[in-house]
């Protein structure tokens, strides 16, 4: 059954709350911290760009800097986690899992050390810094790993949330941000748990989806500005929410795929290996249903503005809906 | 300074791991022989003197920490815990088969005592930096005011030579210094050789010690195969360093000088030796004639 949450009342007004998911992270970091003395932190020269400069401030000797040196940040964590601390170590996601991923694949994820793989400014709403800063295969990278959980929240509040329930489980985890401010789409009382998609847009009760949207990250704001559009000209749609895309939450993608019958993912990623592609493989041996892929095909980012980034990658709430239309037609 | 009664016991022992170590690896019909046997005299002074360890305890919490960064050397590390009690001898016949607990490079998991799954080269040392820190975190040692806490643990890692053109090794050999890492100390296998060839032809990195001097660490050099010289010199590291403040403290590099495949004479300094196991006739003739 799929139930709605109390997300963000403001959500649809031209006035929505807007925070960086690294805000999100450094409140989270500091409420794991002072809830437990062994969350340890580091960072390869990026403290205050990736959200965790205010755990540096409050817990100077739990914070380590190892300067721009990203092989060096997860394999120090994996030792710092064998000897009992629970690290969490961020930089930017080019980087980090970008230039270190074998270093994670063996020291984190084969010799099962929990560490928190925080990957900053992923896709290409990073913005101006341009192309070899967005970071657009992250997802694919961390979800083939064995024993990594990828985490992808949609705004500060849940990332806050993400951080927090990371630090108290033993396992690897990944979790994606972004750069930019972007839409508060939840509230404080929104449930999160790792491992569970939520719907956050349905039609009106008793009336059955005519097509499925499963997003993730801060996107999912287009996908349900997507969904508004729709359903106020008559179609009903519902938004899933994946915050968590490794262990995905099969169940509630079946149900969806059961009810709608037709399906589109929309990630701020390549099609290639993200989330789409994660969803579709789940469906494949099971119930197979008309999908269509809403993120880059197959290209780097460059310089530009967020919004007309998502634009020009079609990734916009117009892009969403023309995906929708054409998924729509092949029911049958 | 240790006695040579104890010495002499303790190159017994060396010539046990290197029969031990030879056997497994013809039995297993793969691995790497030189820097396993090169090893064997360090991990007996390891293993049989100078570790705070508990070998029916793999787990202790107050155990100092192994890291074999130079994972594919792993079978002188099971030869020496099994001799050492961590599990039966008989047990290094299964080495490098299927289901084994000694898997052909260390699984941390499977086998209590190995504290890291290595074998790609480089981030050994890395690993071993996280553990000091650990340590200096519980200790106090890593807040501002500097108190003249003990030094509790050691954090040894054992790295090769070739290990040394990664990268990543010398993130680690920054990040050590930074944090005035005293309660670390690495040990390097210098024994000359890489897969393709000698390190001085296929990447040459001498000066070792003039390398981590300058990157702040403090560096002794000593005999590999000398078990007397090197547990001497490895008490009297950590004497000096206990007595020195934290903020003045500096990690540790011991430069073994080795000779690859030390112990058998007819593959002493093939660097072919690195990356190949003797077949069961040749695991005999060396057991005979070892030296």
């Amino acid at each position: 059954m799929h139930e709605i949450i109390s997300l963000n009342e403001k959500l649809f007004e031209t006035d929505v709350e807007k925070e960086t998911t690294r805000k999100g992270v450094g409140e989270g970091l500091l409420l794991a911290g002072e809830a437990d003395p062994r969350v340890v932190v580091l960072t390869a020269d990026l403290a205050d760009s990736t959200g965790v400069g205010e755990f540096r401030n409050k817990y100077p000797e739990r914070f380590i800097d190892v300067g721009v040196a990203e092989q060096n940040l997860v394999t120090v964590a994996s030792g710092l986690a064998s000897a009992g601390k629970i690290p969490f170590a961020s930089s930017y996601a080019v980087f980090n899992p970008g230039r270190n991923w074998e270093q994670i694949r063996t020291t984190i994820c084969y010799n099962n050390q929990p560490v928190k793989i925080i990957g900053s400014h992923g896709g290409v709403t990073v913005g101006a810094d341009g192309a070899s800063h967005q970071m657009l295969e992250d997802i694919a990278l961390m979800r083939v790993l064995p024993r990594m959980i990828v985490l992808s929240p949609c705004d500060a509040i849940e990332m806050k949330k993400a951080i927090i329930e990371s630090a108290k489980i033993e396992s690897p985890v990944y979790i994606r941000t972004d750069r930019d401010k972007t839409p508060i789409i939840t509230s404080q009382a929104t449930p999160f748990e790792i491992g569970k998609a939520r719907i956050f847009f349905k039609p009106k009760v008793g009336v059955r989806a005519d097509v499925g949207i499963i997003a993730t990250g801060p996107l999912l704001y287009e996908a349900l500005l997507a969904a508004k559009e729709l359903s106020e000209k008559g179609k009903n749609v519902k938004v899933l929410n994946i915050s968590t895309i490794k262990p995905l939450d099969k169940d509630a993608i079946l149900l969806l795929a059961h009810e709608a019958k037709a399906l589109v993912t929309v990630e701020n990623h390549q099609i290639a290996g993200g989330l789409g592609s994660a969803v579709a493989e789940c469906l494949a041996t099971e119930y197979p249903v008309p999908m269509e892929f809403i993120g880059v095909h197959d290209s780097f980012g460059q310089s530009g503005t967020p919004a007309e980034l998502i634009k020009h990658y079609g990734m916009t709430k117009k892009d969403i809906i023309q995906a929708v239309n054409k998924v729509v037609l092949r029911k049958n | 300074m240790i006695n040579e009664d104890r010495v002499t016991e303790l190159k017994k022992i060396s010539n046990e791991i290197r029969k031990s170590l030879i056997s497994a690896l013809a039995e297993a019909g793969s691995g790497h022989t030189a820097g396993a046997l090169d090893m064997a005299d360090i991990f007996t002074a390891l293993y049989f003197h100078l570790l705070k360890h508990n070998p029916k305890d793999p787990l202790w919490a107050d155990r100092d920490r192994l890291v074999l960064s130079n994972g594919h050397i792993c079978t002188v590390q099971y030869s020496a815990m099994a001799h050492a009690g961590y599990f039966p001898v008989s047990e290094l016949k299964t080495l490098r088969k299927f289901g084994s607990r000694l898997q052909g490079h260390p699984w941390r998991e499977f086998l209590p005592g190995i504290e890291t799954s290595s074998g790609p080269l480089g981030s050994g040392l890395s690993q071993a930096v996280g553990m000091a820190i650990a340590g200096q975190i519980d200790t106090g040692n890593r807040r501002a005011i500097s108190s003249r806490r003990p030094v509790q643990k050691t954090i040894y890692c054992l790295m090769s030579d070739g290990e040394l053109n990664e990268g990543n090794t010398w993130e680690a050999v920054m990040l050590a210094a930074k944090e005035k890492l005293g309660n670390l100390i690495a040990i390097i296998d210098k024994n000359g050789i890489q897969i393709d060839g000698f390190t001085k032809d296929i990447m040459p990195t001498d000066s070792v010690a003039d390398k981590f001097r300058s990157f702040n660490w403090y560096v002794e050099e000593v005999d590999g195969h000398d078990i007397k010289a090197f547990i001497d010199l490895v008490e009297k590291i950590k004497t000096a360093v206990a007595s020195v403040a934290p903020e003045m403290r500096k990690p540790v590099a011991i430069i073994a000088k080795t000779i690859p495949s030390k112990g058998v004479p007819e593959w002493e300094g093939k660097y072919e030796w690195h990356g190949k196991a003797p077949t069961k006739a040749e695991a005999e003739m060396a057991i005979k004639n070892l030296r």
